[in-house]
């Protein structure tokens, strides 16, 4: 279920990012956990552990529960990022592989 | 690198507090946070609120406005979007912002990270759509976002009530609440109601009650004396919440928060080994301090919840009581008739702390949960594993991580060393500072490895 | 309270848990004891190496001791995982030193025809920048080559621990933990009485103190005297890392869960086990160097731990002369020795004897002659 935006509304024409290729509008002010769930997201990973789906617990930094790949960076905390125009969002499935370069 | 008379961790009303009076006083003063700006939990956002988010988050919550203006003018260095990854006991502080990694230094530290909502392990707490109320209601001041659809706030505390009104305020009537205090409560507080009843207490107290009565009032279900909570999807995008009050209940979701209170942020002052103490009554750890809120640590001082949780304005005099302490140190002059009238105005604002800590008691199941539950978020440990480590022979929080993994994810243990602790002492027999607690390493916050490569001063 | 028992093994660390673990898998009554929560502990800050390029050049015994020790591993690997049921992580294969410079290089050449010299029986061969790129496709434009052994290895340090602990009991030994050993005396009756810290007791008919940077305190009651140093190493990992990283190697591992170890250090720094800034920022430097990708992974945690020196960085397997039946175990290569301690060392104390430990590691060759 997605989240109402309680700010007075903005035109229609608002910024978008990408989640899993498909456009998604947010309101600047916003985190990419924010924007994400305003939208309906509710599974942001799946665990390298068990693949167990998993999305935000704390929203304040902690938890590292809401990890999201980020314009190609992996494990980023959604809740901790600005949302900004363009981005490309992925859900984080299992580890990260941005850090293993060439020889994963 | 030039050495801060005062570095000032977490820009919450302690923080805030505590580096406007050190500045105005001619200390060098450096306020570091990782949010964007000043307020912490309780005040965030307060400089970029739109006004109609902040009628629905109260008067409590503009309170902090004044206090913030008051820090700008008050000449304090201010950093803001950076993190303190590694604080060293000789007063220097390892700071990461858009800029990279850098030193400060300093000769006090004060710190004020505030504090963090106990881990609530429960079945289903790791559901995707299952968060910390005070999660959504970050979501709230951060963002203007309201859950649509219908949510149960299942747990105990001041902050389940407060979230609600907030909900209600907003318009927000498909909501439920789920209250796991126990019975006895009342009864085990009630000696605390005479001081309670002194300084300002009851407009605590007034305060609380004005909560309740606006939710009776709005018709909003109260179910009381919640056990063997338990969360499940619904195969349909939703949850299904089960638990036991008058009779067995099953309700159907679409999201679920959960709160069993708040205790103090102590990652940063058990990385700088300051000596720690258990509180019975609040459920939680906090560190040794004095008169002058020092720590064990002769330059380190502790305000706020990160201290002992006691709300924004104890969080605020205790900045300034601290920040007094330490001017006295640097050599200033300090009244000390300011000190005991703040010293006294910070003990009328604690009046109901005993009360309150009594009545919003975490549920013993939540302490030492059901062996199927996850303690351990990160490496998804159960508590069942933790169990059988210990009937083995594990000697406390620190060899099960090291034989099960549970804290060695990237929470660094936050959420799971609670239950680390009270599972050790449950079944070991022993008193929580017994227990003893996971050896906190750094970085305190997360550093990636090209940031700190860039840190070494020769080739390898 | 006291507890009588045939083998009683100070130090519940890598060292003593796979002697406890041997001695009572061959049937003897064995008791081991461990500190608390927090101790010294070697084998929790460990690497996790079974090394063996280089080891014990210019110290046969040790050498062919060592290089034994390797050829066991997969079986006390095979043997814990089936018995525990833990997966302890083993990889075998052979490791890679990573070389930087033809210097480097020429210090490997130098080591492979050393080793063949004395006859080691391991083979090590030098790989060139390109065969070195097929084991290892990620690394950085530095890197010239490296040094492949086929012995090499690596395990979780603290799931072999922890097998060894459960199988221990398994085995029906006994684990006393929290108890933190102070004194030992000959007892007329029951062999030795070994005292902790709050005045409880344990007895039992032959005793091994294998109790790491402990030991020194112990050893001198049974007249022993290791002098035995402390040697810092910090270590740093990451977050989990999809594999990359598909041999044990010097300086970095990727542990079975994919976090990425970068270490360790040699530094003298007494008894201190706090990390510093300065090292940590050198071992993520040699990192990135190596793997340039690993830049984005983030520092999840760092630590210090103490290595337990001898004064010639030699194991010692040592029986009290005026003591029998009492023994002193203890080197700084935990993990590679654990599989000939677990598989002959520790039934041979179950028998009463050092077995196949080699003479020369006794401890008086410390000794201090007045000339």
């Amino acid at each position: 279920m997605p989240f109402i935006r309680l700010d007075p509304p903005t035109p229609e024409a608002g910024p978008e990012l990408f989640f899993e290729g498909r456009p998604l509008r947010f309101r600047p002010g916003e985190t990419v956990a924010g924007a994400l769930m305003a939208a309906g997201v509710t599974a942001f990973r799946e665990t390298p552990v068990s693949g167990a789906a998993r999305g935000p617990w704390c929203l304040m930094g902690a938890c590292f529960d809401c990890l999201v790949s980020i314009d190609g960076q992996d494990n980023q905390r959604a809740c901790m990022v600005a949302a900004r125009a363009g981005m490309k969002v992925r859900r984080q499935i299992g580890a990260r592989r941005d850090a293993a370069g060439a020889g994963k | 690198m030039s050495r801060w008379d005062a570095i000032v961790i977490g820009a919450g009303p302690a923080g805030i507090g505590g580096a406007s009076l050190l500045a105005e006083r001619g200390a060098r003063v450096l306020l570091v946070d990782e949010t964007p700006g000043p307020g912490g939990q309780i005040w965030r956002g307060i400089e970029t609120v739109p006004e109609s988010r902040a009628a629905i988050l109260g008067p409590d919550y503009r309170a902090g406005a004044a206090e913030v203006a008051r820090l700008r003018a008050s000449g304090a260095t201010l950093a803001f979007s950076t993190e303190a990854w590694r604080v060293e006991p000789d007063g220097t502080v390892w700071l990461r912002d858009a800029g990279g990694l850098r030193r400060e230094a300093a000769r006090h530290l004060l710190v004020a990270t505030g504090a963090m909502e106990r881990p609530v392990p429960l079945p289903g707490w790791t559901l995707p759509g299952v968060t910390t109320i005070g999660g959504l209601q970050i979501l709230l001041k951060r963002e203007g976002l309201l859950p649509r659809g219908p949510l149960a706030l299942v747990g105990t505390g001041p902050l389940v009530y407060l979230y609600a009104a907030q909900c209600l305020t907003a318009g927000k009537r498909d909501l439920v609440l789920v209250d796991t205090a126990r019975p006895g409560a009342m009864l085990a507080a009630l000696p605390h109601l005479p001081r309670a009843l002194l300084g300002h207490g009851p407009a605590y107290l007034a305060k609380g009650a004005g909560l309740l009565w606006q939710l009776r009032r709005a018709g909003i279900a109260v179910h009381t004396n919640a056990r063997q909570i338990g969360i499940e999807p619904d195969g349909d995008g939703g949850l299904v919440l089960r638990f036991l009050g008058r009779g067995r209940h099953r309700l159907r979701l679409s999201r679920i928060g959960l709160h069993e209170g708040v205790i103090p942020e102590t990652h940063l002052l058990r990385s700088l080994g300051c000596r720690m103490l258990w509180s019975a009554a609040a459920v939680a750890f906090h560190p040794a301090r004095d008169r002058d809120l020092c720590s064990s640590l002769g330059h380190v001082h502790v305000a706020g919840d990160a201290g002992g949780v006691g709300g924004a304005m104890v969080a605020l005099l205790e900045g300034r009581i601290a920040a007094m302490a330490i001017l006295e140190r640097l050599g200033h002059q300090v009244d000390p008739l300011l000190v005991s009238a703040t010293r006294r105005a910070r003990r009328a604002h604690l009046a109901a702390r005993p009360l309150i800590e009594r009545l919003y008691r975490p549920a013993p199941e939540l302490l030492t949960p059901p062996d199927e539950v996850v303690a351990c978020r990160c490496e998804e440990v159960r508590c069942g594993e933790i169990r059988a480590s210990l009937a083995a022979g594990a000697a406390g929080p620190n060899q099960l991580k090291a034989f099960l993994r549970c804290g060695m994810g990237p929470c660094q243990g936050r959420i799971c060393g609670p239950t680390l602790a009270q599972l050790t002492a449950r079944i070991r027999g022993v008193t929580m500072e017994e227990a003893g607690w996971l050896t906190v390493r750094p970085p305190l916050r997360p550093v990636s490895v090209g940031e700190i490569a860039a840190l070494a001063s020769e080739e390898p | 309270m006291s507890v009588a028992g045939e083998l009683v093994v100070i130090g519940g660390g890598l060292i003593g848990a796979a002697l406890a673990w041997g001695a009572a898998r061959a049937g003897a009554d064995v008791t081991l004891l461990d500190e608390g929560d927090i101790a010294f502990r070697a084998s929790r800050g460990n690497f996790g190496l079974v090394w063996l390029q280089g080891k014990g050049l210019g110290h046969p015994d040790y050498m062919h001791w060592s290089i034994r020790a390797g050829r066991r591993w997969p079986e006390l690997a095979r043997i814990l995982g089936e018995e525990s049921g833990i997966d302890i992580g083993w990889r075998g294969g052979g490791g890679l030193h990573f070389c930087c410079s033809a210097e480097e290089m020429e210090q490997r050449r130098a080591l492979i025809a050393r080793t063949r010299a004395e006859a080691a029986d391991i083979s090590i061969e030098l790989l060139d920048r390109e065969a070195l790129r097929e084991r290892a496709p990620g690394i950085g434009p530095q890197v010239l080559g490296a040094s492949l052994s086929d012995l090499d290895g690596e395990v979780s340090p603290l799931f072999a621990l922890r097998a060894f602990h459960e199988g221990l009991v398994r085995h029906g030994g006994r684990l006393r933990t929290n108890f933190s050993a102070r004194e030992i005396r000959r007892d007329p009756h029951r062999g030795f009485a070994i005292r902790d810290a709050s005045g409880a007791e344990v007895t039992g008919r032959r005793i091994v103190i294998a109790a790491g940077l402990g030991a020194d305190a112990l050893a001198r009651q049974i007249g022993l005297e290791p002098r035995l140093m402390p040697e810092r190493g910090q270590i740093v990992v990451t977050d989990r890392v999809a594999p990359f990283l598909h041999h044990p190697a010097s300086a970095i591992r990727q542990s079975r869960e994919g976090t990425v170890l970068l270490g360790s250090t040699h530094e003298d720094a007494g008894f201190s086990t706090a990390t510093e800034v300065e090292a940590i920022a050198r071992l993520c430097r040699i990192g990135t160097r190596l793997f340039p990708a690993l830049r984005s992974a983030r520092l999840v945690r760092a630590w210090a731990a103490l290595r337990i020196m001898t004064p010639d960085g030699l194991p010692i397997y040592d029986e009290s002369p005026e003591m029998p039946g009492a023994f002193l175990v203890t080197c700084h290569s935990g993990v590679t020795l654990a599989s000939l301690h677990a598989l002959d060392l520790g039934p041979a104390l179950a028998r009463g004897d050092l077995g196949p430990a080699p003479r020369s590691m006794r401890s008086a060759r410390l000794a201090v002659h007045p000339t």
